[in-house]
């Protein structure tokens, strides 16, 4: 019979095989799949996966990676900390909006205005507002014991009728025809979140994420309180004894999580999306999850995940229009990425052996 | 075909500020039209209607034309992408099918001056952008006619989705012609606040019929109100987007449907004579936009006969929906005798007419 | 503005339906944070089971068919899960997020062909006297079968929990893995089982979506409903008549506000239909005072020799 059996130290060899052995279980999954839908499955995972990179058109697909990858990954990065301390802020998604409710209100309220001072106003009040609503979890949980899962979750429900609320009313652009949706921010040049280098994707919402995952490395592996965050995660009586504050990490894992979400929300509001609309949340702060454990958690690791999510989506939307492919399909297709990069982790803690003995 | 293709690759290529790499390689001399899609094509309404359209036009063409399209994409960056991709790959004229497209479509139609555009349902144009919009409103005067006969109680109830001007437009216009035939007529307005939410649309009606209401008229696409209805027995209602012909002849008496086809085809046929120019186009029965469904034999006949006159006259454009002694709800006056509406008020409505009670969530 | 239009005994009626489907699918996952797993993909497993009920309902003809069959098909989506957290040892909240985005895919492609279609009826229970009695008739007696079925299920699973021996190993099994392992139950396989019977219950609850209260078949027609049944069980602080209470509230939260809307009571709509979360977290500060906690290995990855 088969069974695990713990390694005395995780496997480096394997830790870089099993994403490369999720990715080629999932291409022969997921082309058995194509094939059932009578579609051709090798030219379906190379549109997928080969074609935004490398196909006729990649010069504009390559900085597209960029604009979808980087909210997820900045999102990620914040709850990667809180989830290593056991901390779950899965409400990423309600932030995201504020954040971008934040950054826009700042802006609109100088329209129109020009000034250097309301760029970075309008970081600060992203990040603000993010991480304020990413501390009505924290201190109610740090005050009541209330559970920050379902605070969050209920948060994000509650973000989003406040988003339609304003795109309808307050944020309303008034020469907008009684349409719902605030101004274009990218028609209000102080305001917009451009492009650092023209056509290359990379604006500062990009260059934001880039700098987390810096932060967030030299958090973890240099920093006392990235060991406290550890040490919480892995040993809760340990860090008790060593003098960590459960209240005080609580309030940090949600708040910097909280800003960055925000960050993440006013970057996009600001630049690629251009303006606050009922549906602006497309379900970044809920794929960065996805992505914080497909990266397990590591800063490093976050960012090829975030990639590959992004390469995914930006793949699967040109298998849809060229091969007329169903998004139901490619929505299956990235269900089954994560399953096999979830299942196959199992192998760098333990191996596998035969022979008697209970399954674990 | 050939020498204009390049030109367009070119053209794009350009404007990504980036190397010529792509020219000239994706020569073909079928036209091709791409369409993108807010929701699933299953969603059995707004998306689904537009979908039949695009079936129509392969049908219509056939080798001639080939079509594309993208599903569930979210409005704002996603939608830019989407719409560049079409257009990199040698798309000729694209169908952006929801108004949260307008600004990505303005941005990306920039970029490829050669490949035309059409926004449904916006109102910004550009050289090589068209809008196009359907005057749902006219349906639902007929609707109204139906409503203000039939109702017993005299209660009618209305789901709206987001106080936007489209929905605004259609409770005015529903309760005008409800009004007109029935003096004692009350609306009894439910704002969902979701576009689709099958559940929460079951809830509303279910709200409404307890509260008195015995005609239902929606505006949202699920047919989670037309079972209510059924549920409840002696409730009429309304099939929209499409024709929700499984629910007739009762509760369904009749509908309003989008028939985007007719508009479809004839925009395709522009793009292939070269004949194309960005245009601004409203239409409603009349072309044939805008559908009155079957009405069934639980509508009484000289009922359904007036309806079908009301129809008639729209079509014709002997007479508009929305035509004097109107008054605000506020009381102040609108439109005088005989004067109708402008496109402009109508476009941007956001009041409601003299009688209705109820404010318009802000 | 009149509020005499609202009927109180139909408002506890249709709130008694509003409520059913989250309730059932809510009641599942309590069984299984209570063995100590955390599946946060109820949203997919749910709206599995209402294409799979749907299908197989407007195939045969017959709606008992078709919850069977939804039990099946969540019951089977949530074997993935298992799998995952329980061979593979991965992380129970990815895993979870995983399934919802697998489900709502999976569902859409099963669901090709069925938009449009109405499903069988299910008979609405009606019996002589007591239906047509005053009040209580409509409220106790007036109701489809699944309603009583979602009620019944709630019982079931408050017995189990506190009278039988296999709930009390259940119990043992979410509260301390290694201790329950020491005393020689089989924990992965009770976790297995409870996972089962939580897909299935969710399957169940979507069909009561798509056969019941809507009914039709149409892409995502869930929206998040999967989401509000977990939301329940914390709300419920993992007690089964507490997930009946929550059910309910929320429900009657939602209905009320529509309510309100068409006796033309002017009220700010898009902060009332905040309002049922916000009560969710209040009522969760009222109850933080007590006692009642989350099982103690909820979400922890249990290995035998570890």
């Amino acid at each position: 019979m088969l069974r695990l059996e713990k390694r005395r130290q995780p496997s480096q060899a394997f830790a870089y095989a099993t994403p490369v052995m999720a990715v080629i279980a999932t291409m022969i999954f997921g082309g058995l799949m194509f094939a059932a839908l009578g579609k051709d499955p090798v030219a379906a995972i190379r549109t997928i996966f080969w074609d935004p990179l490398f196909g006729q058109h990649a010069f504009y697909y390559r900085p597209q990676l960029l604009v979808k990858g980087g909210p997820l990954i900045l999102i990620a990065i914040g709850l990667s900390l809180g989830f290593r301390a056991g901390i779950w802020n899965i409400g990423a998604e309600g932030q995201y909006i504020l954040g971008a409710l934040g950054g826009a209100g700042v802006a609109l309220a100088f329209y129109p205005m020009e000034g250097w001072f309301i760029f970075p106003l309008m970081i600060l009040g992203g990040a603000i507002a993010g991480c304020a609503w990413a501390m009505i979890p924290g201190l109610l949980k740090v005050r009541f014991g209330t559970n920050e899962i379902l605070v969050s979750l209920m948060l994000v429900y509650v973000a989003e009728q406040l988003l339609a609320s304003m795109s309808l009313g307050l944020m309303k652009n008034p020469q907008g025809f009684g349409f719902p949706g605030s101004r274009n921010l990218q028609q209000y040049p102080s305001a917009h979140n451009a492009d650092l280098i023209a056509n290359t994707g990379m604006h500062w919402g990009v260059a934001a994420a880039f700098i987390a995952v810096i932060f967030a490395y030299i958090l973890l592996t240099r920093h006392q309180l990235g060991y406290h965050i550890r040490l919480t995660g892995e040993a809760p009586r340990a860090a008790k004894f060593a003098g960590v504050s459960p209240a005080r990490l609580i309030l940090f894992c949600l708040g910097i999580s909280g800003a960055l979400a925000g960050l993440a929300g006013m970057f996009e509001v600001s630049g690629p999306a251009g303006q606050v609309s009922i549906d602006f949340n497309t379900g970044y702060g809920f794929t960065a999850i996805i992505v914080a454990f497909l990266g397990r958690l590591h800063p490093v690791g976050i960012l090829l995940a975030g990639m590959l999510m992004a390469l995914t989506y930006i793949g699967g939307e040109i298998a849809q229009s060229s091969m007329g492919l169903p998004a139901a399909a490619i929505q299956m297709f990235q269900g089954m990425l994560l399953f096999f990069l979830l299942a196959v982790d199992v192998l760098t803690s333990y191996r596998l052996r035969f022979g008697k003995g209970e399954v674990a | 075909m050939k020498l204009t293709k390049r030109a367009l690759m070119t053209g794009a290529a350009m404007a990504l500020g980036l190397a010529a790499t792509a020219t000239g390689a994706m020569a073909q001399d079928k036209t091709k039209v791409g369409f993108v899609y807010v929701g699933p094509v299953g969603d059995g309404g707004w998306t689904y209607e537009h979908d039949k359209g695009r079936q129509a036009v392969e049908e219509h063409f056939g080798d001639q034309v080939e079509t594309v399209f993208v599903e569930s994409v979210p409005e704002g960056p996603d939608s830019e992408r989407v719409m560049t991709q079409m257009a990199l790959d040698g798309a000729d004229l694209i169908f952006t099918t929801s108004f949260g497209y307008m600004d990505p479509t303005i941005n990306v139609a920039a970029k490829f001056p050669d490949v035309k555009f059409e926004h449904a349902t916006g109102y910004k144009t550009a050289d090589n952008v068209s809008v196009y919009s359907a005057r749902f409103y006219e349906g639902r005067a007929v609707q109204g006619t139906i409503a203000g006969h039939m109702t017993e109680s005299n209660i009618i109830g209305y789901i709206g989705s987001y106080p936007i001007p489209e929905v605004i437009r259609g409770i005015n216009s529903a309760y005008i012609h409800a009004k007109k035939v029935n003096p004692d007529v009350q609306f009894k307005i439910v704002w969902a606040f979701t576009w689709f939410d099958p559940a929460k649309e079951a809830d509303a009606a279910k709200v409404l019929i307890e509260q008195g209401a015995d005609v239902i008229l929606q505006h949202t696409d699920s047919t989670a109100p037309q079972a209510a209805a059924q549920a409840a027995g002696n409730v009429y209602t309304f099939g929209q987007a499409s024709d929700m012909a499984e629910y007739a002849p009762k509760p369904r008496i009749s509908s309003i449907i989008d028939n985007w086809a007719p508009y479809y085809i004839a925009r395709t046929q522009a793009v292939i004579d070269g004949t194309w120019t960005s245009t601004n186009t409203w239409d409603g029965i009349g072309p044939g936009m805008v559908g009155i469904g079957e009405i069934t034999d639980a509508v009484p006949a000289e009922v359904k006969a007036e309806a079908l006159a009301l129809k008639d006259k729209l079509a014709s454009g002997e007479y508009h929906a929305f035509t004097g002694p109107l008054k605000k709800q506020d009381g102040s006056d609108w439109l005088a005798e005989g004067e109708t509406a402008d496109d402009g008020t109508l476009a941007g409505m956001n009041f409601y007419v003299e009688g209705i009670e109820g404010d318009i969530p802000q | 503005m009149d509020l005499s239009a609202i009927n109180p005994v139909l408002l506890i009626a249709s709130l008694m339906v509003a409520a059913t489907a989250v309730m059932i699918a809510a009641i599942g996952e309590l069984i299984v944070e209570r063995a100590g797993v955390l599946n946060l993909g109820v949203e997919g497993m749910m709206i599995t089971g209402a294409i799979c009920g749907f299908a197989v309902a407007v195939q045969t003809g017959s709606p008992t068919a078709g919850f069977v069959a939804a039990t099946i098909g969540g019951a089977a989506l949530s074997l993935l899960f298992a799998f995952l957290t329980q061979f593979a040892l991965a992380n129970q909240v990815a895993s979870g997020l995983a399934l919802t985005l697998f489900g709502l895919g999976l569902s859409s492609l099963l669901g090709q062909g069925y938009q449009g279609i109405k499903p069988p009826a299910t008979p609405r229970l009606d019996i002589p006297v007591l239906t047509d009695l005053p009040v209580v008739g409509r409220i106790l007696f007036g109701h489809d079968l699944m309603v009583y079925v979602g009620l019944a299920l709630v019982a079931a699973v408050w017995a189990f929990l506190k009278y039988s021996r296999a709930g009390l190993i259940l119990r043992a099994v979410g509260e301390n893995h290694d201790a329950a392992h020491a005393l020689g139950y089989k924990v992965v396989r009770i976790r297995i089982m409870a996972i089962a019977f939580g897909g299935a219950c969710a399957g169940l609850g979507g069909a009561y979506i798509s056969l019941i209260r809507v009914p039709q078949w149409t892409e995502g027609m869930t929206a998040g409903i999967g989401w509000i049944a977990l939301a329940l069980v914390v709300f419920a602080s993992w007690k089964p008549w507490r997930v009946l209470l929550g059910a309910y509230l929320f429900g009657g939260v939602t209905v009320l506000q529509l309510n309100l809307q068409a006796a033309g009571i002017a009220i700010p709509v898009e902060y009332l239909s905040m309002s049922p979360y916000i009560i969710t977290i209040v009522v969760l500060v009222i109850m933080s005072a007590d006692k009642s906690r989350a099982p103690a290995s909820l979400g922890r990855i249990f290995h035998a020799t570890s």
